[in-house]
């Protein structure tokens, strides 16, 4: 099955406010999808509504991930069928560290489908393969969770993870902002390293710098909480040059 | 009436029973505990500084008290399955009150250290224990006067003199009684110079359907330079209450670290009082309370610096669930006499149900203008980005609130300097927060101490 992801109509709120207006999107296997927008648009509230954040209320809409459900699965199955979401600001647990969180969730999923946890030697093995993925220092992960971890480590921490529990469809909201030039490069790298003919990635962006190092073949911009255009990588140049203004005129003109 | 009267009318009808089955000291205390008892009642919720839990409540139940000294049947051997890996305790347990030393403990007790019933200690060394019975406790609560009042044993411990005792101590406490019943304990645990120790307590119901009350009064003598660890960790269960009132004075340069863990209880009162009489000290009073279903758990912690340079760290967290309440009054008082103190204490507390309740009280009593001192409470919930981040990466609801729990505990255990005691007190809050029983006789550990 080609289609990975479908998003109908989606509508949602947040403290009763209507941030989602009627998404519609769709993502197929192997697609790179980026969705620009100015601040404020909704972005980031698409990408926690598809994570399942308990803090939105979907009003209306639907959205199938490889056949199934989506919006009726609790956050941690919809893990475990394959979609991963990389935190614009990932969240610090004190007391929690890298390994037992890890530890936790890779064998969660694994009970999900019925399996035995991992063992010790193969665990600790596969933590020391992915962080190679993105060069992630050992000593993080005796550490809590992204407690005291620079923004460059924060960022690359959440790809690390992203590598470790192998999505299909995977999320990056605003991965580039706080991070300079290396870490940026770094993180795409890594990004593009797990990229498969299988898995699809959606990268949320405020800027065009991202998509240099993470080539997308669909550019949405999302804006007042609708897709309000959909076109090819030159999309994101041309945004890029002449900034949100001329969308957000015409939108509000047809409006 | 007050719940005083009906155990004030015993001791008036008994006293001869009391005295025989108790000893020297303890018999010359009583005249004392009944004088300062005259005209009193025991705490209510409309005393200051009980606001949260009525003593009077607790002692009002018609409860049978064992001062024939009948030997009450109990599963000791069942007790010995508790213990700590990789520490070889010298382990005794206390029936109720009834001191029941282990072969090991025989065996293995050091020169110049003693464990021993407190009534046995009081007729062979009559002269230490009459100095020291009562003079920390104070005849002024009329718990302690109660407690003072019909207390026939418990246990003594001394440390000599510079000596180090590399093995902890642990007094497993069982309640065990076929019918309600006060137990009425007591502890004297003498440090003496120089000396260094590790007192592991814990506290489990062996009759956990029939209601059961204890009075425990610990005494502490910390003498100079000497370092004293003590950690109480409370197993027992719904219709178990407690009011456990520890009293501890520390010499010039020595360090007290107090632990005091409630893991499973019904209704608990703990009171920790520590005296600083003597300069450059370090004092800690760490609490943990994990409450679900009904229980009731208030601690009220005091530490007086009375004299310079001492530094103090109280530290209490509390995690409730369902319907548990929980309270903290904490108090740190420097007196004029105390210039350099510095003095820290911090309250923390999540409740995770809606219908939990916590009352916090922190205070400060400051005397004197050279000093370092902080305090602060918060009560809040757990944190949810932390949980959605937590469930965004597959870990189940429940298993992430679970961790953050723990993980919320995890500095009190950190305050715990026996490695080992750290690691059994760390596995046994996961195993209490995961819900499983964490009494040590249904734990899966497989801990036999030899």
């Amino acid at each position: 099955m080609k289609e990975l992801l479908k998003v109908t109509d989606l509508h949602a709120s947040i403290a009763d406010k209507e941030i989602l207006k009627g998404i519609n999107l769709t993502v197929n296997r192997g697609e790179v999808h980026a969705i620009m927008g100015p601040n404020g648009s909704g972005k980031s509230t698409l990408s926690a509504v598809l994570a399942g954040n308990p803090a939105f209320t979907v009003t209306s809409g639907s959205a199938t991930f490889h056949g199934l459900d989506l919006l009726s699965m609790p956050p941690e199955n919809r893990s475990h069928e394959g979609l991963f979401l990389s935190f614009q600001y990932p969240v610090e647990i004190p007391g929690v560290s890298m390994v037992n969180f890890m530890r936790a969730a890779v064998n969660a999923k694994r009970k999900y489908f019925g399996e035995q946890p991992m063992p010790a030697a193969e665990f600790l093995k596969l933590m020391r393969e992915k962080r190679a993925v993105v060069e992630l220092d050992n000593k993080l992960a005796s550490r809590s969770v992204n407690e005291g971890f620079s923004g460059g480590e924060k960022k690359r921490n959440e790809i690390f993870q992203m590598a470790v529990l192998e999505p299909c469809l995977s999320i990056l909201d605003e991965t580039d902002s706080g991070l300079d030039i290396d870490a940026l490069r770094i993180v795409a790298e890594g990004v593009n390293k797990l990229k498969t003919p299988d898995n699809a990635t959606i990268v949320i962006t405020h800027y065009q710098r991202l998509l240099d190092y993470i080539k997308p073949d669909i550019v949405h911009i999302l804006y007042k909480g609708r897709i309000v255009y959909t076109g090819g990588p030159e999309l994101a140049l041309e945004l890029e040059e002449k900034g949100y203004d001329w969308i957000k005129n015409q939108v509000d003109k047809e409006a | 009436m007050s719940a005083l009267t009906q155990y004030i009318d015993l001791y008036r009808q008994s006293r001869a029973e009391i005295s025989a089955g108790s000893a020297g000291a303890l018999n010359a205390l009583r005249p004392a505990a009944l004088e300062a008892l005259e005209g009193c009642r025991l705490p209510d919720r409309s005393d200051e500084g009980f606001e949260k839990t009525s003593i009077d409540a607790m002692f009002a139940p018609d409860f049978g008290v064992n001062i024939n000294r009948i030997a009450l049947p109990c599963d000791v051997a069942s007790a010995f399955k508790c213990g700590v890996p990789n520490v070889s305790s010298l382990l005794a347990v206390l029936v109720n009150d009834r001191f029941v030393p282990t072969a090991p403990l025989l065996k293995n007790l050091p020169d110049g250290v003693t464990v021993m019933s407190l009534a046995k200690a009081a007729e062979l060394y009559p002269d230490i224990v009459s100095r020291h019975y009562g003079s920390v406790a104070s005849l002024k609560s009329p718990g302690t006067a109660l407690n003072t009042l019909l207390a026939q044993d418990g246990v003594f411990i001394r440390i000599g003199r510079g000596v180090r005792l590399d093995k902890p101590i642990q007094i497993v406490t069982l309640s065990s009684a076929p019918v309600p019943m006060l137990t009425v304990r007591r502890m004297l645990i003498i440090a003496e110079p120089g000396s260094e120790a590790t007192i592991l307590t814990c506290d489990h119901a062996m009759t956990p359907d029939i209601p059961s009350l204890a009075s425990q009064v610990v005494e502490v003598i910390a003498g100079e330079g000497a370092r004293i660890d003590i950690c109480d960790i409370e197993e027992s269960a719904a219709k178990s209450s407690r009011y456990s009132q520890l009293y501890a004075r520390q010499e010039a340069g020595s360090d007290l670290a107090i632990g005091s863990m409630t893991l499973r209880n019904g209704s608990t009162r703990n009171e920790f009082s520590v005296n600083i009489c003597g300069p450059r000290c370090e004092s800690r009073i760490s609490g943990m309370a994990i409450g679900s279903a009904a229980q009731h758990i208030d601690n009220s912690s005091n530490i007086t610096h009375g004299a310079p340079r001492s530094r103090s760290n109280q530290l209490f967290k509390y995690v409730l669930d369902d319907k548990s309440t929980g309270a903290f009054e904490g108090s740190i008082e420097v007196t004029p006499d105390a210039p350099f103190t510095e003095a820290f204490q911090t309250d923390r507390n999540i409740l995770a149900s809606p219908d939990a309740r916590m009352h916090t009280k922190p205070q400060l009593l400051i005397y004197n203008d050279d000093v370092k001192c902080s305090h602060g409470a918060t009560t809040g919930q757990l944190d949810e980005q932390a949980l959605f981040y937590m469930r965004s990466r597959g870990i189940p609801l429940d298993e992430a609130r679970m961790m953050l729990m723990q993980a919320f505990m995890t500095e009190v255990v950190d305050t715990i300097r026996v490695e080992a005691l750290r690691d059994r007190l760390r596995h046994l809050v996961e195993r209490r927060l995961a819900g499983l029983d964490a009494s040590c006789s249904e734990c899966s550990a497989g801990c036999k101490s030899e």
